[in-house]
């Protein structure tokens, strides 16, 4: 046990000491930064055009309560929606058609798409009002306060010629979407690196001197985990980092609500079920797949030879990712949604994808199961091959050989 | 020290190791010996522990080989290979550590056996910065370190210049004389006859021969002399006491006999037959030379 942590120390300290690590950490929330300027930018010169917003409300709780804004102005033309659709004049005009009844949605309607920021603007205000409101009637019932406040949701619509078309906006599909790519990508990065490390020791033939101290498995669990904690250092300086960034400048420029502000801060309730999964699914995912690296890496003995190996492995992932990001995130609750993030090989991806969208708590717990059932699983297979193949030089590996390896006794 | 009984290693198709038994005394410098190939590499995994036999013991001090012995052995393989980007002070800390060595213990150590080989300037070096001959020196201290009880190096002379190889075999004598048994892997014969105590030869997965080198150089003794004589050159009529095998004429009458003594007859009888006739400058006995006996052994089950 103490021999796998002086493993995973020098498997984690060697790497965080790099330059890449340190460029790495410090550039993404730099380009992170840049975006937000370049977001922001656009954002401000946009509003600087007029808005008038005809408020259309039929619950009577928000007649005259919209206070305007520099570049908003709000307005109760007292007609139906259909009506003041037909009556919209510019192109940067809108109407905010409030329901009778709150639990319904509230739309709004423009002929061009509705900025995040201006739909924003009004989800806030409406809130606010909304608390207001609902404080005078119940008194300070914070349940009841609570329930109030999240059934407002904007639907933003665009009128085009063929009627009302939904836009995506909400921070919910961004979040699926980040999910997805960001645990793609990071089982591949780190994944990698542990089979780098691999080939590295073989390579370079200290393997022999390490496994004449250590167990090949104790060595293989302390490289994963130290790598590991690599991409999780990296992980909590990213966001800590970005938060900063977002922070100091979004304070700066309050006056402006940034898009990314308010992506931020829609996080807000759940930001610690969704941080958790990602981290669970980062976690067991890393580890699922690393195995399975760590194996290919030990059966190689330089890296141009991976090829083979590899596309199995990264086939299943990539084929989640793609449809992931391309299908899955419209349809979080299809049955083969949940099947992928079911099975361990595309669960980590799957997931992610349905977090954001109340995944039920039983399909949690088994998909939760099942990835850490399947690290185990391949933690163990890969075990077999390594000690075998970490000793092995100069001989192609087919899976021929590495079914025989696996059967091979110590 | 170390009794290997009747191990047998299998890989897929061929047989590495095929009952081989060994016995290597506390103390002893032994020279494990073979041609490529021969087993020598799948002996010394079994013994540090990195696979395991399929049928047979190995006893280390008279207990059955486990994982609590690896801190007191010491390998060198004889693929030579250390981290390329570690820095070769933390390195060596490291590796001395996984061998059970605290952390400032390993540092201590380390500081005297850097200035003991000159070392003192590379700490803070690469390892992929250092010479190959350096990387190997600095490998050795990494065997060593630890200070174990049975050190095992496989070729530990492949690889050095002839300088440091004498500086590398001084220390392995000062280890040994400090107590550790040593067993090294080497087709270097000389360099057996020089250091080893006992040997065994493993030849095709079997040993074919193991015992003292002295009991060995005798038992290969054939009563073969050579002898240097200066007068006239003698003409042999087969009534001398020994069986002329070659005869060499050196300068001014300076003659070379090589000669093979049959029967019950000694070299005293040779010497008595000989002084009357001319004067004898040398006589000695040819105890065939580590090398001859590999390469006769081998060669009998080629």
């Amino acid at each position: 046990m103490n021999k796998i942590l002086l493993i995973i120390q020098r498997e984690y300290l060697t790497r965080v000491r790099k330059k890449a690590f340190i460029i790495m950490t410090l550039l993404v929330p730099a380009l992170f930064a840049g975006m937000y300027a370049i977001i922001a930018a656009v954002a401000g010169s946009k509003d600087s055009t007029m808005h008038v917003i005809s408020v259309i409300d039929n619950s009577g709780a928000f007649k005259g309560k919209f206070h305007d804004e520099q570049f908003v102005k709000y307005q109760y033309p007292g007609v139906s929606v259909s009506a003041a659709k037909k009556q919209l004049s510019s192109d940067d005009n809108l109407v905010l058609a409030i329901p009778a009844d709150l639990k319904d949605s509230v739309q709004l309607f423009a002929k061009k798409k509705t900025t995040l920021g201006l739909a924003d603007n009004i989800q806030s205000q409406m809130n606010d009002i909304a608390m207001g409101a609902g404080l005078v009637k119940i008194g300070i019932d914070t349940a009841q306060l609570h329930k109030i406040k999240s059934n407002i949701v904007i639907k933003s619509s665009e009128i085009t010629a063929a009627g009302e078309k939904s836009t995506s906006m909400g921070a919910n599909y961004a979040l699926s979407f980040a999910g997805a790519v960001l645990i793609y990508m990071s089982i591949f990065i780190y994944g990698a690196q542990v089979m780098r490390g691999v080939i590295e020791e073989k390579t370079s033939r200290i393997i022999e001197v390490i496994v004449s101290s250590v167990k090949p498995f104790q060595l293989m669990l302390g490289k994963i985990i130290g790598v590991g904690l690599v991409g999780l250092t990296q992980f909590i300086l990213w966001i800590a980092l970005s938060a900063g960034i977002t922070y100091l400048v979004g304070h700066d420029a309050s006056s402006v609500k940034s898009p990314v502000y308010t992506f931020v801060h829609n996080l807000g309730a759940n930001a610690g079920y969704e941080l958790g999964c990602f981290i669970f699914y980062w976690v067991t995912g890393f580890l699922f797949y690393s195995a399975l690296f760590a194996a290919v890496g030990s059966a190689v003995d330089s890296e141009t030879e991976t090829q083979q190996f590899m596309f199995p492995i990264t086939l299943p992932l990539l084929f989640t990712y793609i449809l992931s990001v391309s299908y899955l995130f419209m349809v979080p609750d299809s049955p083969l949604a949940v099947w992928l993030s079911m099975i361990p090989l595309s669960a980590p991806v799957a997931m992610m994808v349905r977090i954001p969208f109340n995944v039920p708590v039983w399909q949690l717990a088994i998909s939760m199961t099942v990835m850490i059932a399947g690290f185990i699983f391949t933690t163990y297979i890969a075990s077999r091959i390594y000690r075998v193949g970490i000793l092995m030089y100069g001989k192609k590996a087919s899976y021929k050989e590495l079914v025989k390896w696996f059967f091979y006794k110590e | 020290m170390l009794s290997i009984h009747n191990i047998v290693k299998q890989y897929a198709g061929h047989t590495a190791l095929n009952d081989v038994s060994l016995e290597v005394k506390s103390g002893q410098i032994f020279g494990l010996l073979g041609p490529n190939g021969a087993g020598k590499t799948s002996l010394i995994r079994i013994i540090t522990q990195i696979t395991a036999p399929d049928s047979g013991e190995v006893f280390f001090n008279g207990e059955k080989l486990n994982p609590s012995h690896i801190e007191r052995i010491g390998y060198l393989p004889e693929e030579r290979g250390l981290y390329k980007k570690m820095e070769i002070g933390e390195q060596m800390i490291y590796l001395a550590r996984l061998k059970g060595l605290s952390r400032d213990e390993a540092t201590k150590r380390l500081k005297v056996w850097f200035e003991k080989l000159g070392m003192q300037t590379w700490w803070k070096m690469k390892i992929e910065e250092l010479s190959k001959g350096m990387q190997q020196k600095a490998q050795f201290v990494a065997t060593v370190l630890h200070e174990p009880d049975l050190i095992i190096l496989d070729e530990p002379f492949s690889g050095f210049d002839p300088v440091n190889a004498e500086t590398i075999k001084d220390e392995i004598l000062e280890l040994n004389k400090k107590g550790a048994t040593i067993l090294f892997s080497t087709h270097r014969m000389e360099s057996v006859e020089e250091l080893c105590d006992s040997i065994a030869l493993i030849h095709k997965s079997k040993k074919i021969l193991d015992g003292t080198v002295k009991d060995i150089r005798n038992s290969y003794r054939n009563a073969t002399f050579t002898i240097d004589y200066t007068g006239e050159h003698i003409v042999f009529d087969g009534t001398q006491p020994f069986e002329v095998i070659e005869e060499t004429a050196g300068e001014d009458k300076d003659y070379t006999l090589k000669i093979k003594i049959g029967g019950s007859n000694s070299s005293n009888d040779v010497l008595q037959y000989l002084i009357p006739k001319v004067r004898i400058t040398m006589l000695q006995e040819v105890i065939p030379s580590m090398n001859e006996i590999f390469i006769e052994n081998v060669n009998k089950i080629a």
